[in-house]
């Protein structure tokens, strides 16, 4: 989702030749626009949408109660002094609710304490993402980019407002009166208010025009770059509510049994069993497959292993990841599409004194959040009413819509907490939410909740693509890079999904070269070529989408020609890296914190690697242990990012962490394989993550900065795999050509 | 069929089939929805509640497994190893995304009660078991250290 991104914003390392920057705003438009209404993308100040949800508030719209303000679609204040802040953005765990709420705070002069927020409801026109024109969605690391302004004007208007309320009480000058911590205080006469007890006057003054807004100076911030502590509470003490704890009256569970092959349909069943068992509530047909409805999980998963299903598999997928490689490394001799092309790389080959290739090979992954995929639906015939950690809102109202012949507005999607996401939960074709729609339209009347186990979730997809890399290098006599070949084969994400129009051009899925195709390394000569394949397996984005291919085989590669030149991979990299200030940053301070230069504990080898993800930029230092039977520890890694301004740093340490922690999965141990058209793994017994012993300690160093902030839920992805092969190359001596490495 | 634990302190009696899992009865028949579901075969410890004070995984418990002894999940939990965990997990904002949490505070609760002073090793074994997607793992090596420092300094 990138170029959704670089659409708005100038990113350093794009360039006029890169598919990125020949995205069609209005494709993507034509194929989002979901729900008819009108498009707001600056501040909307309608308070006729006074609805919230979110957890603990799983029920009704909250109207307009006696005595609050409402100035717009982001903030409410109660007269009990309480701002309810209203959150566009799912909350993952990566601190939507935390983040969005700061800036409001921020601006508002708001106490921390008295912040509450909430789960917007789905609408396109209030709660769009600004970075993607009229979709509400959360991905691509926009949630504070893209709300970083508007945020902070909504916080600032409504401060305006209030102030307004206190000068009118008071009959004093409204510029002699101030606001701090949630208290409007006029200094000369001692007077003093809180939010709560001007909440009904603030309702009757004049909305600020935008250009009426004036915005703090950064140096004036309080909150914004302070630790402050998280705001999605109840997650310590077991009260947060997620969609797998949603109870409704006469509520029944929904198990799926999907084709154990991608694309067979079900041919005949026999359900008697399953319909007598006890808690069974009825057993009906979709187009996914065969559905048990219970009184609760257990009944119905029980019930469900009776099943007897007879499958069409006239038009199932065959893929297996052996033959799949196989016809990859094929199509990879053969120059693909082009992604970028500058110079004449052929002929640079022809004339280089030294070249160098290198294969990468990049298995299928699951996402495995926590919480397997759940959704909760009620079809009443004219509504449908849904309950789940909702991620592209709009476009899963639209899609619901039209399987359940509705109007949009009749789709209400609460959104709760989600139990990680990683990617899935914004599936392009709303797979699991069309899933629980389409039970909900067969058990009309009936709220249902479909529960996906842990096997369902591993085995039906949608998965980050296999991909095969081909790097070809070539250096002059003074080991000078100047001609690159850069190419990719795997399946297009956004191909046949509603980001079709704006992801895919003349044929190449930005998703599939993101991370190549904008190389920052300045190469004379550099082709990057993209083969697209359809072997039927259902895939779609995971965390830093294209970057967890391209940053690996990029920044393995770049070390290798480093070492094959005997030049120092960090000073190799900087040289490289013409007008490229932010990757600079990131790397010498890495390099400076993990203390490159210095000598390390015996037994330990280190390795480095940049990359730049939604206009984030990461370097980490890995270091590594390695027994003598090829077992090996990463032990520490040191990271250094830029983000623009770090609007929560404790957050953005976190996220890299996390981030660290999740791409250490599939550098280590996880890995998808393909069987026949069905997913050989089916739970974490056989599909590894990570856990607690293999966890690194990590060190987090923000690189100051003014500029408007950027995403940090992906950018420490890709980063850490890379590292990671790179230390273990000085340890061993050897490359690694294929993720994950399990043994040095 | 009725079988009665002392969950949370109180003589519960369930009617639930006796091989039912004791998550889906915690969460099902007596809607205790802290306790997650995260894989049904004791990979995740997501569903960690305590049996006797011992941490166990509720999803591989048949409820005939736990009649007549004490169940403590994370609504009832209360000894004061439990609360230094949850104390030091908000003091160093543990969290992201949660779900594994209850979990994972049930397991450091179980682990501080027979060890309060535990080193990487022991929390590498106490912990291991226990899955965060969101790979928390740093901070919460770094909450087990202090909540263990914490009851240090209360004893
Ligand atoms: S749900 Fe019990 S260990 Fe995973
Ligand atoms: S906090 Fe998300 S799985 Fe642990």
């Amino acid at each position: 989702m990138k170029h959704l991104f670089s659409l708005l914003e100038n990113n350093d390392s794009s360039d006029a030749s890169t598919v990125d920057s020949q995205v069609n705003r209005r494709d993507f438009l034509k194929f989002v626009v979901i729900g008819g209404a009108g498009l707001t993308l600056g501040l909307s100040l309608d308070s006729a949408h006074a609805e919230m949800s979110g957890p603990g508030k799983t029920s009704a719209d909250e109207s307009l109660t006696n005595g609050q303000f409402a100035p717009n679609a982001f903030i409410r204040i109660e007269p009990d002094n309480t701002v309810h802040v209203i959150i566009k953005h799912l909350e993952m765990g990566q601190g939507t609710f935390t983040g969005l709420s700061t800036l409001i705070a921020e601006e508002l002069e708001a106490d921390w304490s008295q912040i509450k927020p909430h789960a917007a409801p789905a609408n396109a026109a209030l709660y769009n993402n600004l970075l993607w024109g009229p979709a509400q969605g959360t991905g691509g690391s926009t949630a504070i980019a893209n709300s970083f302004e508007q945020m902070r004007k909504a916080g600032a208007a409504a401060k305006m407002m209030l102030v307004a309320a206190a000068a009118q009480l008071w009959d004093l000058p409204a510029d002699e009166i101030s606001v701090s911590q949630g208290v409007v205080s006029h200094k000369a006469s001692g007077k003093s208010a809180s939010f709560g007890e001007l909440a009904e006057l603030a309702a009757k003054q004049d909305v600020p025009e935008p250009e009426e807004i004036t915005l703090k100076d950064p140096k004036d911030f309080v909150l914004i770059g302070k630790r402050i502590p998280r705001k999605d509470g109840g997650k310590t003490d077991g009260t947060a509510i997620f969609t797998q704890d949603i109870k409704l009256d006469g509520m029944q569970t929904a198990v799926v049994t999907h084709s154990p092959r991608f694309g067979g349909k079900v041919k005949t069943f026999n359900a008697d069993k399953a319909r007598k068992m006890p808690g069974v509530t009825d057993v009906v047909q979709i187009s996914t497959g065969i559905v048990v409805l219970a009184t609760d999980f257990w009944s119905a998963q029980k019930a469900r292993e009776t099943l007897d299903i007879t499958w069409d598999n006239s038009q199932a997928a065959t893929a297996s990841s052996e033959a799949l490689l196989t016809e990859y490394k094929t199509l990879a001799k053969k120059p693909g599409l082009p992604a970028k092309k500058t110079g004449d790389a052929d002929q640079a080959f022809k004339n280089a004194a030294k070249v160098i290739e290198a294969s990468y090979e990049f298995p299928y992954l699951a996402h495995a959040a926590m919480e397997p995929l759940n959704c909760v639906a009620h079809f009443t015939g004219d509504s449908c009413e849904m309950w789940y950690g909702a991620q592209i809102h709009t476009m899963d109202q639209g899609a619901v819509a039209a399987l359940l012949d509705l109007k949009p507005a009749a789709v209400k999607i609460n959104t709760l907490y989600a139990g990680g996401s990683f990617g899935r939960r914004g599936n392009p074709k709303s797979d699991y939410v069309l899933e629980a729609a389409e039970i909900a339209k067969a058990k009309k009347g009936t709220p249902i909740k479909l529960v996906w186990t842990r096997e369902d979730d591993m085995r039906a997809g949608y998965f980050r693509p296999m991909y095969y890399h081909t790097l070809k290098a070539g250096l002059d006599k003074d080991n000078k890079l100047v001609a690159w070949e850069h190419r990719i084969v795997g399946q297009s994400i956004a191909k046949g999904s509603a980001f079709e129009g704006m992801m895919v051009q003349k044929g190449v899925d930005v998703t599939s070269v993101e991370g190549a195709s904008n190389l920052p390394y300045d190469i004379p000569n550099m082709h990057v070529e993209l083969h697209t394949t359809d072997p039927g397996v259902p895939i779609q984005w995971w965390r830093a989408v294209g970057s967890t291919h391209t940053a690996y085989s990029t920044e393995t590669f770049i070390d290798e020609i480093a070492s094959a030149a005997k030049i120092d991979p960090i000073a190799f990299r900087l040289k490289l890296l013409t007008n490229k200030p932010r990757h600079h940053g990131v790397l010498k301070l890495a390099a400076e914190k993990a203390g490159w230069d210095s000598k390390l504990p015996k037994g330990r080898s280190r390795g480095i690697a940049v990359h730049e993800s939604f206009n984030s930029y990461v370097a980490q230092v890995a270091e590594v242990s390695v027994q003598d039977d090829g077992s090996y520890k990463v032990e520490r890694v040191v990271c250094a990012v830029d983000c623009g301004i770090a609007v929560n740093p404790d957050i953005v340490k976190a996220q890299m962490e996390g981030g660290i922690g999740f791409g250490l999965a599939p550098t280590l141990v996880s890995e998808i394989t393909m069987d026949n058209g069905a997913v050989k793994e089916s739970n974490f017994h056989d599909y590894q993550v990570l856990r607690m012993n293999q966890m690194p300690d990590v060190e987090v160093h923000i690189v100051p900065s003014a500029q408007a902030p950027t995403g940090v839920g992906e950018p420490a992805t890709p980063v850490i795999a890379p590292a990671v092969a790179n230390a273990l190359f000085n340890a061993t001596g050897k490359r690694y050509y294929r993720l994950p490495i399990k043994k040095a | 069929m009725s079988t009665t634990i002392t969950l949370n302190g109180k003589d519960t009696a369930i009617d639930a089939s006796p091989d039912t899992p004791l998550l889906w009865v915690l969460r099902d028949h007596l809607a205790l929805t802290g306790t997650k579901y995260g894989c049904g075969m004791a990979q995740c410890g997501s569903c960690t509640v305590h049996l006797d004070g011992v941490a166990i995984r509720s999803c591989v418990t048949p409820l005939s497994a736990v009649a007549s002894k004490k169940v403590t999940t994370i609504e009832g939990v209360a000894t004061k190893e439990a609360k230094a965990v949850q104390a030091a997990w908000d003091k160093l904002d543990v969290v992201q995304c949660g779900y594994c949490q209850s979990g994972q505070i049930m397991s450091a609760a179980a682990l501080l009660s027979t060890n309060l002073n535990p080193e990487d090793s022991d929390i590498d074994a106490a912990m291991s078991g226990n899955i965060c997607r969101c790979a928390t793992y740093v901070r919460i090596r770094a909450a087990i250290k202090e909540a263990a420092a914490e009851l240090g300094a209360q004893s």
